[in-house]
């Protein structure tokens, strides 16, 4: 089953990527942070690397995502998040930690 | 006419600055990747259209950008740099062991023969390089690897591959530094290399004369006499005439000799520039007066330039890569503070001025003297 899934970039990542705030993916199967991180990197690949490390495929620190007031960066990468998120009427939020100054 | 075109590095993102041979109506743009840290910006001196770009981010990480129109327009190329084989440890402050980790390239070198040919110095120390535009990066493994490498330990800034220059002689040597493990070389072209730190004094550090350990800020050569090098280093200004196998101190009559930057002459191998700073606690000029210091006989004897420098109140630090001369007949000299401006002198250091003022925090300026 195909699932258009809307992501809310910070804004260090939009100028990155060239693209306005909220984007949409297009995933095929389970809607899993890993799938949704996959489709971003696919369709902008100068993205790979800043979310999430290149080969070990974690989330990098101070990246943290939320949707549907949850925190869900704890999660296993291939859990599958809320239906909200799936049908696309609640974004996915990719958030740089309020750190440093 | 000719063109003078800086590159600045800052802290909220990069600026291209550029006027005519005149050096004196700058236009200013910028800033490019605002918001992120852009560590250094250097342009090849094959194509001076094509420059790279570190740009990084505590959050969001390394990203290498690169513009084959002078600074117009960017793309984004190659982030991914993985430390070769198993990549062990280094010391950590502490001394104890700690996992070498990527964080981030401080300095970028264009080779000189090759527009798609570069390196980069990274944190945590390691020497990468690409042959495809920045594309994909490898590393030369051999650096980290040489033997004296888990006994590295990072300085105040972390542990930094900050210089690279490369012989215009000889392109199979490379001469490196790292805060704080010293200065190394290459003689066949990055894979094998040797610690070149025989001469330096660091009483901070356990055995002051040891082979590594030393904190090394920047080096830097005239082309025309690639064997001879000036180092600033944490403190005590020194040189070497023999590739760096040996140095010996020409700190002479500084007011002090702890600093960042040094740099040579375009066209005057014996005309040195630094800019002292108070000391290791208090990183900035002494008594709030801005001072850059010349030598014109390789060291020792060194004047004050203050000429359009501000001479009190000012509290910035000049930055290790904030430094850099442009190449016209009247030689230019340009620095960067951490307060955001960057000053020029289009007469040796004679007299200076401020081409802009409130940037952000620079963290470095390369020029490229334009036909």
């Amino acid at each position: 089953m195909k699932s258009v899934v809307h992501v809310e970039l910070p804004a260090n990542l939009c100028l990155l990527a060239r693209v306005s705030h909220l984007v949409e993916v297009s995933i095929e199967g389970p809607v899993t942070q890993r799938a949704i991180l996959d489709a971003l990197e696919a369709d902008h690949p100068m993205l790979q690397g800043t979310m999430r490390d290149h080969t070990s495929k974690l989330r990098r620190p101070f990246i943290r995502f939320f949707a549907c007031d949850q925190d869900l960066s704890h999660l296993s990468p291939d859990e599958q998040l809320p239906e909200a998120v799936a049908k696309g009427t609640e974004p996915f939020l990719v958030v740089g930690a309020i750190a440093g100054g | 006419m000719s063109k003078v075109r800086l590159l600045v590095g800052t802290r909220k993102g990069a600026f291209v600055l550029t006027a005519d041979g005149t050096r004196k109506n700058w236009s200013v743009s910028g800033p490019h990747f605002a918001g992120w840290e852009v560590y250094h910006l250097k342009g090849s001196p094959v194509d001076p259209n094509r420059i790279y770009a570190s740009q990084t981010s505590g959050w969001f990480g390394q990203v290498v950008q690169r513009s084959d129109d002078g600074g117009l327009t960017w793309n984004a190329v190659g982030n991914k740099f993985v430390y070769d084989g198993v990549a062990g440890t280094h010391q950590w402050y502490d001394g104890t062991p700690h996992p070498w980790e990527f964080k981030r390239v401080w300095h970028l070198e264009p080779s000189l023969t090759c527009a798609d040919t570069l390196y980069a110095g990274a944190e945590d120390a390691a020497l990468f390089h690409s042959s495809d535009g920045g594309n994909t990066w490898s590393e030369f493994a051999g650096l980290r690897n040489h033997g004296t490498g888990p006994a590295w330990q990072p300085g105040a800034g972390g542990m930094c591959l900050h210089t690279i220059l490369i012989d215009p002689a000889n392109p199979q040597r490379v001469y490196i530094a790292i805060s704080a493990a010293g200065a190394f070389r290459t003689d066949d072209g990055g894979q094998t290399w040797k610690p070149i730190n025989r001469g330096l004094r660091s009483q901070y550090i356990p055995d002051p004369n040891a082979e590594v350990g030393h904190c090394v800020h920047h080096i830097a050569m005239h082309p025309s006499r690639p064997d001879t090098l000036f180092m600033q280093k944490h403190w005590d200004v020194m040189r070497s005439d023999d590739a760096g196998d040996s140095w010996r101190e020409i700190s002479g009559n500084l007011p002090t000799d702890f600093g960042f930057v040094i740099d040579v002459h375009a066209h005057e191998p014996e005309t040195l520039y630094v800019v002292p700073i108070k000391s290791d606690s208090e990183h900035f000029p002494i008594d709030g007066k801005l001072q850059v210091h010349r030598s014109r006989s390789g060291g020792n004897e060194w004047e004050p330039l203050t000429r359009g420098l501000p001479q009190s109140n000012c509290y910035v630090n000049v930055l290790r890569d904030a430094m850099a001369v442009d190449t016209l007949d009247s030689c230019g000299i340009y620095f960067g503070t951490t307060g955001g401006q960057v000053y020029a002198s289009s007469d040796s250091g004679d007299n200076w001025n401020a081409i802009v003022h409130d940037l952000p925090a620079v963290l470095s300026i390369e020029v490229q003297t334009l036909p």
